[in-house]
């Protein structure tokens, strides 16, 4: 015991030391960072391969944005459409059935090698016969291992053909072609790497298709070519001079893998990283007030939400979930936890989106809730548990809905966990309440549309696992309309079938959905042209300068 | 030599041979079922956590079709007892698997994150072992003076303060205020990318190949994790080395030594402080041992690239076999060196070798 008090002591003793001496110390000289090079401080823990065919995750989007080309890209001054990128102009077919790109003259891979349309149809190709993770954003349009090389092929050197099953809006089909999954790979390099795979049930085929070189390798053509990626700890990037377009202006670009948002604020303000990205709301407000530092922030397509498990008979209730939406402190969120970092937004489609809807008609109203609450027979509340991954802002929402749901008389026990550990048991459908984040696949509105609001199948064995199947809502009719706004070629219609979609999915569904992700960064101020786009692999680094 | 003592011998040697064997025996049966239980437990560790190690392979975002079949691909469906005897097999073969985080086999990692690890432990150690023996002796000559006082506050302090609290506190005052030492890591930027490191100790491949710079920038980066380390690593030696000496100066030798009239100095640091010696070769061993694998905190809050990092990313991201190899060598480490602090305390201490 007297041990016990006696560390106590010196901890608090020691503590008070260390402070004193931070108090005392004078301004430190400054690190510097290379004239020719940006360091970012990123987390980059999610990345597990760098193969465009199988990269799937938020940062690697960000560095196959800017080291691999694209037929087509989003057009960012009017994020509802696509503008060219390796192609110069494209036609769709009377039927809606065949879209053929034509290519720029003269391009060239990093490598030095010419890209034509073998390159691209050689990158569907392997795309879809990997079958990764992201293969279904090209798979969908009725696309499998024996008829790619049919349906996704090269006419001549410099015309690609591109087959689709039904005539889907062509929106639809152009922005799935946006996506990283369809980045245009240099064949030659890929195949000088392949190995030989057994064939198996799983996978027919003899090769890997260049996917074990490409984990870490790289064959693209983009403003920047990929130099070095060690798990944990740096993406570097160098430029790439052959690249099509206006050349980039630094020398090399390095993404180290940060975590902490404190730990990004003091290397920041210590000149070691030129970008800090992962900010929480205090320490972009320190960063703000820092005279040599600057921030800027960018609507996200990923929208945070809490859903309800439709298998709990108390979260079923039409009543109760319609309950939930009045017990979500929005301003207070708004005010706190996502300063600077969120937008309030309720309906699924987030701002950017063709047929976004910006409707947040529900506010924090415990009245109101309670009465739906009795309406719904439990007037004395009830208890449930919300999976929580541990890290913010999921954990300061899950606090402050656990306090306002309690004013209702629901007891909320949040059970806090690994990312992988919740993540795991949502998928299992094995969860009350679960909190988290949604970002779009690919950049149109089908995305959100198909998980959010449709579920063909809701049982247990069901194979297209959507959120809405993760939540147990069954919903025929709601599947339907999500397919059928797919097949709507005029684009006002197609956005207005979405607005529709929307309404009901917010009126009725155990999703709440609370914000927008806004994506901040604090930088160095001799920083110039540096800017986030609307999607994780539009935050172009091709423009940035030093002065 | 006459032929009766030439047997005599003989027969002591034999007899010194069979003691050495068995105790080597003894030791090999330890070290295998030491070694099985870590097989074991590892492995079954891995698979009771509640997190699904095809996340690790794909990703959050894989959908569901892709994710069932990679199960099937990583053998998740087989029965666990068979997975346990498939992992076992390619275990004692070396072989743990390919880490779906890097993309390497586990073993390529680990030999590449091992050496940091052992530079920063070795010279947290070092530290340790040079200022902790020191005190240690200081505090048990002058026991009860405010020297031993202070000594025992450092010693109370370094046991009881978390490591990667006291880290934090350092990275603060020494990095981004006083700008003493440099960012997280190893080396600077500049340097990872034009300084190709050969044995993986960064210090000496510097050294060696005459790169002051190198070495400077390198010194910048451990000097405040190595001290950290030290630090705990002093508290433990300064109060074992204290009650050691405590127990030597006791002894009737010293009293003995005193009566004929030899210096202090020579009594503190010539006898009492060599026979102390002998279990304190075991002390700073185990400390070593002790720093080599707890310095996970450590590493993880100064990103220091070794193999408690390795460990912790992996653990987070699920990344099951890089988690059972890095634990497995780790353990094998830490057998390692408790064979080697015991057979350096026989060969040490004379009284042991007669059993």
């Amino acid at each position: 015991m007297m041990m016990e008090k006696f560390a106590l002591r010196s901890r608090f003793l020691l503590a008070g030391a260390a402070m004193s001496a931070l108090l005392l110390a004078g301004a430190p000289a400054l690190a510097v960072t290379p004239a020719d090079t940006l360091v970012e401080g990123l987390a980059i823990d999610d990345i597990i391969s760098m193969d465009p065919g199988e990269a799937f995750e938020f940062s690697t989007a960000e560095v196959t944005g800017n080291t691999y080309d694209l037929l087509v890209r989003l057009d960012l001054s009017d994020t509802s459409k696509v503008k060219g990128d390796l192609a110069e102009s494209w036609t769709v077919s009377d039927d809606g059935l065949t879209y053929t790109f034509r290519l720029k003259p003269g391009l060239k891979f990093a490598s030095g090698n010419p890209i034509t349309a073998a390159d691209v149809a050689y990158s569907f190709e392997r795309a879809i016969k990997l079958d990764k993770s992201p293969a279904f954003i090209i798979g969908q349009f009725g696309i499998n291992g024996d008829n790619v090389t049919e349906k996704a092929k090269a006419v001549d050197d410099t015309t690609f053909q591109f087959t689709v099953d039904k005539a889907y809006a062509p929106s639809f089909v152009l922005n799935c072609l946006s996506a990283t999954v369809a980045s245009v790979v240099d064949a030659k390099l890929v195949k000088e790497h392949v190995a030989a795979v057994t064939p198996s049930a799983d996978y027919k085929y003899d090769n890997d298709f260049g996917n074990a070189w490409l984990k870490t390798g790289y064959a693209g053509s983009g403003a920047f070519k990929l130099r070095e990626w060690r798990a944990n700890e740096v993406v570097v990037m160098e430029r790439n001079d052959n690249y099509h377009g206006e050349k980039a202006k630094l020398a090399r670009v390095i993404y180290r893998n940060m975590k902490e948002s404190s730990g990004q604020r003091l290397a920041l303000e210590a000149g070691d990283i030129d970008v800090a990205r992962n900010l929480e709301p205090n320490d972009l407000d320190a960063i703000a007030k820092n005279a040599d530092l600057t921030t800027t922030s960018a609507p996200k397509g990923t929208v945070f939400y809490i859903s309800l498990n439709q298998k709990n008979p108390n979260l079923a209730k039409p009543e109760v979930r319609q309950a939930f939406k009045y017990l979500v402190d929005y301003d207070a969120l708004s005010s706190t936890i996502l300063k600077g970092i969120g937008e309030i937004h309720q309906t699924f489609l987030p701002k950017g989106v063709l047929g976004e809807l910006d409707e947040n008609p529900f506010k924090f109203d415990v009245a109101k809730a309670k009465e739906l609450l009795a309406k719904a027979g439990l007037a004395d509340g009830f208890s449930v548990t919300m999976d929580v991954r541990s890290r913010q802002p999921e954990t300061g929402m899950a606090e402050s809905i656990q306090q306002t749901l309690g004013q209702a008389g629901i007891k909320l026990e949040i059970i806090p966990g690994d990312g992988k550990q919740t993540l795991t048991k949502y998928r299992a459908r094995n969860h009350d309440i679960y909190i988290g984040q949604w970002g779009q696949d690919y950049f149109d509105p089908n995305s959100n549309a198909q998980t959010f609001a449709s579920n063909p199948d809701n049982s247990d064995e069901g194979k297209t696992k959507t959120l809405a199947w993760r939540n147990a809502w069954d919903i025929p009719d709601l599947t339907k309309e999500t397919e059928a706004a797919l097949l709507e070629k005029d684009s006002a219609k197609r956005a207005a079938m979405y607005q529709d979609l929307q309404k009901k999915v917010l009126e009725t569904s155990p999703f709440i959905i609370i914000h927008q992700q806004l994506e901040v960064a604090g930088l160095r101020k001799n920083l110039k042209g540096f800017a986030l786009g609307p999607s994780f692999d539009t935050n172009f680094v091709g423009q940035i300068s030093k002065e | 030599m006459s032929t009766v003592e030439s047997e005599a011998t003989a027969g002591r040697g034999s007899a010194r041979a069979v003691a050495v064997a068995s105790s080597i025996a003894r030791f090999l049966v330890i070290a295998i079922t030491t070694y099985l239980g870590l097989l074991a437990v590892t492995f079954f560790i891995g698979r009771v956590i509640p997190i699904d190690p095809v996340l690790a392979v794909l990703g959050d975002r894989a959908p569901a079709n892709v994710v069932e079949r990679t199960r099937r691909e990583m053998g998740l469906d087989l029965p666990l007892i068979e997975q346990f005897y498939i992992y076992v097999k390619n275990a004692l073969n070396g072989n743990f698997g390919t880490s779906v985080l890097t993309t390497n086999p586990v073993m390529t990692d680990i030999r590449r994150a091992f050496p940091a690890t052992i530079e920063l432990a070795t010279l947290g150690t070092l530290i340790g072992a040079f200022l902790g023996v020191p005190l240690g002796v200081l505090a048990a000559v002058r026991r009860g003076s405010i020297i031993d006082q202070i000594v025992r506050i450092i010693g109370l302090v370094g046991y009881s303060v978390p490591i990667f609290w006291l880290g934090l506190l350092a990275l603060v005052l020494f990095y981004a205020r006083l700008q003493w030492v440099a960012f997280p890591g190893r080396l600077d930027i500049v340097y990872e990318y034009t300084f190709t490191p050969i044995t993986g100790f960064y210090l000496l491949d510097a050294l060696w190949q005459r790169q002051w710079d190198v070495f400077r920038d390198a010194f910048r980066h451990i000097i405040l994790p190595a001290s950290l380390l030290g630090y705990f690593s002093l508290a433990y030696i300064s109060r074992m080395t204290r009650s050691f000496m405590l127990n030597e100066l006791a002894q009737e030798y010293i009293v003995a030594a005193r009566a004929k009239g030899l210096s202090e100095t020579r009594i503190i640091w010539g006898h009492a402080l060599r026979n102390a010696a002998v279990p304190m070769v075991t002390v700073i061993a185990l400390s070593y041992a002790g720093l080599l694998e707890g310095s996970v905190l450590t590493e993880t809050v100064f990103s220091w690239p070794g193999i408690g990092l390795y460990i912790t990313n992996s653990l987070q991201n699920a990344d099951m076999n890089a988690v059972l190899g890095g634990t497995i060598v780790i353990g094998s480490v830490f057998i390692g060196i408790n064979l080697l602090s015991d057979l350096l305390y026989r060969v040490l201490d004379p009284r042991t070798k007669v059993r």
